[in-house]
């Protein structure tokens, strides 16, 4: 190799790694924004050219973002109802998914296609109706209000399908002809062969509803029953643009928890999206 | 007594056969009837939630776009077209449909291009490649209304941070969000900040899948980084792109939060998309009838998406 084609190698590569770390540094500079913001004093917010580094990190915005708004109501309404909706959608979309692979039975092209088309179906058309219904359930500011509407699953039962037909077809005979009911073979078999199928179900369905802000923000009317983004562009609206630091700081408090589920589960968000797209 | 034990036994010996066959298909035919039975009880609990939260809004809503009514009052006023026809002609929903197409078209293919490129860069072999992976993948995991706070506060042309990149560029950061014309951008790059992570990882894995051989037979043929790439990775992409259109367009109609808390739809309607004025119609103005019927035409939209974009997908298959 000559000399200088082995330079213009050695060039490209440091260009193309200094353009990683630039689109790294655009791409980061908000959430770095969010974190230190959250501890600026608002003397150190309100100028110009801002700081970079909170000289003295102020604590205490959290505490006032606490105190300002039930940030304690909003986090336990957000925990019920993300927990109740996706433990009822893991559950639909397990025995959806398992009927439709594994069972003998006559129209599974049509339930597959009523379920799979209900994706084509935005949220923001149901949104009137759905309200009208819940209204006439009296299930505004409910628990069930909340959850049974948004509870419905398509994409997951797509998922979970895709999965089991690759499941080895002996497996389930042999535990079939061992005497293994249906629903202990989903249980004991299929179940423990799903696990990473599984997390990216709960990882995506967990992110969706922790972050969902239509739907709660009609079928409650009452600040004790808001959830936690809600309340946060509530917290927004009260302290107005006079007091950033509390705001920041409970803007952190709303993003940091689907942050911590995306570092631990990171492995299968990525897997699963990158892999579910490509099969459909 | 042993002798008729005997019978018995010869019995017994003779009739097996026959009660068996008789046995194996009663048994069969009870299986069959179970799991069809089980199928309807496994399928059922989720087809009921969907018949009722998702297929059976759409038929309210096509009833309630002939009424008039403010969602309070117990009579309705039958209006016949006279909501569809208001929407035709109206200027502000002209502009609402407008913007929805603005803000499609330009937070769509910003995401594709934007997502194509990271993933270009991010599918090499370096240090902390993992790292920046997951930096670039954050936002997505975010809500759109805490992203849009944080936003608020760096576009903030008195003390904002994008006012410091600005002057670092030798220029004024403007008020964004206040600006008739300058908002809706603000709100594109928003969007795309948050969901350009997710046709990264969609585009990455697609990368990854794309055989080896292609790449060393074309270099063979001489073909420079250019060439290997209009000639083998942007062909091979294409079932990707055609599925990160799909999802992607869905999503942009289903954007809500991000623009309540940047923009609440303004300056005045420059950021009020299809989305937004249906909850404003339906929640704001109580005018349930317009709200339908603005549903309706947003359903029938997506839907002739959907439909061409499945006519692409079938050209694109047939192609590799």
């Amino acid at each position: 190799m000559t000399r200088p084609l082995r330079w213009r190698r050695v060039l490209t590569r440091l260009v193309l790694a200094a353009l990683v770390w630039l689109v790294v540094a655009v791409m980061g500079l908000p959430l770095y924004w969010v974190a230190t913001g959250a501890l600026k004093t608002n003397r150190e917010i309100y100028t110009f050219p801002p700081v970079w580094i909170p000289r003295d990190p102020q604590w205490s915005n959290f505490l006032a973002a606490w105190e300002a708004v039930p940030f304690g109501r909003f986090f336990l309404n957000s925990l019920v109802t993300t927990a109740g909706a996706v433990t009822i959608e893991l559950l639909f979309a397990l025995l959806s998914a398992y009927a439709l692979v594994f069972l003998d039975a006559r129209g599974k092209g049509f339930v597959f296609a009523v379920t799979v088309a209900a994706l084509l179906v935005p949220q923001t058309v149901t949104l009137l109706p759905n309200y009208l219904t819940i209204a006439r359930l009296g299930w505004i500011n409910t628990y069930q209000g909340l959850i049974v509407p948004v509870a419905a699953v398509a994409f997951g039962v797509f998922l979970f399908r895709q999965h089991f037909l690759t499941l080895p077809r002996e497996l389930v005979d042999a535990a079939r002809l061992d005497g293994c009911g249906h629903l202990g073979l989903l249980r004991h078999v299929v179940v423990p062969l799903s696990q990473p199928v599984i997390v990216t179900f709960l990882v995506i369905y967990l992110v969706s509803h922790w972050n969902d802000f239509l739907w709660p923000l009609v079928a409650t009317n009452r600040l004790e029953w808001r959830t936690v983004p809600i309340g946060v562009a509530y917290l927004y609206d009260v302290e107005g643009v006079q007091n950033w630091g509390p705001i920041l700081a409970g803007t952190v408090m709303a993003l940091l928890p689907m942050l911590v589920v995306y570092v631990l589960a990171q492995r299968w968000i990525v897997k699963g999206i990158g892999g579910g797209a490509l099969k459909g | 007594m042993e002798r008729s034990l005997k019978v018995l036994e010869q019995q017994r010996t003779v009739a097996t056969p026959v009660r068996s066959d008789e046995q194996a298909a009663a048994s069969r035919l009870r299986r069959i009837l179970g799991e069809r039975l089980l199928f309807v009880l496994f399928v059922a609990p989720n087809l009921l939630l969907l018949a009722v939260f998702t297929y059976w809004p759409l038929v309210v809503n096509v009833y309630l776009s002939f009424q008039q009514w403010d969602l309070i009052s117990p009579v309705k006023v039958f209006v016949g077209l006279e909501n569809y026809r208001f929407l035709l002609g109206d200027r502000d929903f002209h502009e609402v449909l407008r913007n929805t197409v603005v803000y499609t078209a330009g937070t769509v293919g910003g995401t594709l291009v934007l997502g194509l490129l990271f993933a270009l860069l991010l599918d090499q072999r370096l240090r902390g490649i993992a790292l920046a992976r997951s930096v670039v993948f954050a936002p997505y995991v975010l809500s759109g209304a805490a992203v849009g706070i944080f936003w608020v506060n760096m576009l903030n042309p008195r003390f904002g941070v994008v006012g410091q990149v600005a002057s670092w560029l030798g220029t004024v950061s403007p008020d964004w969000l206040n600006h008739p014309r300058l908002a809706m951008v603000a709100v594109i790059l928003v969007s795309i900040w948050k969901t350009v992570g997710f046709a990264t990882i969609v585009y990455l894995a697609g990368l990854q899948r794309i055989p080896q051989e292609l790449y060393e037979a074309a270099m063979v043929d001489g073909a420079g980084a250019l060439a290997r790439f209009r000639a083998v990775t942007l062909p091979q992409l294409g079932p990707t792109t055609l599925f990160l259109v799909v999802v992607s367009t869905i999503a942009s109609f289903q954007a809500f939060d991000l623009i309540k808390v940047l923009t609440n739809g303004g300056p005045v309607n420059a950021t009020t998309t299809l989305l937004f004025y249906i909850w404003e119609q339906g929640f704001v103005a109580f005018n349930a009838g317009r709200a339908a019927a603005a549903s309706v035409f947003l359903f029938v939209i997506l839907a002739i998406i959907s439909l061409l974009q499945v006519r692409i997908g079938e050209r694109r298959v047939s192609y590799d």
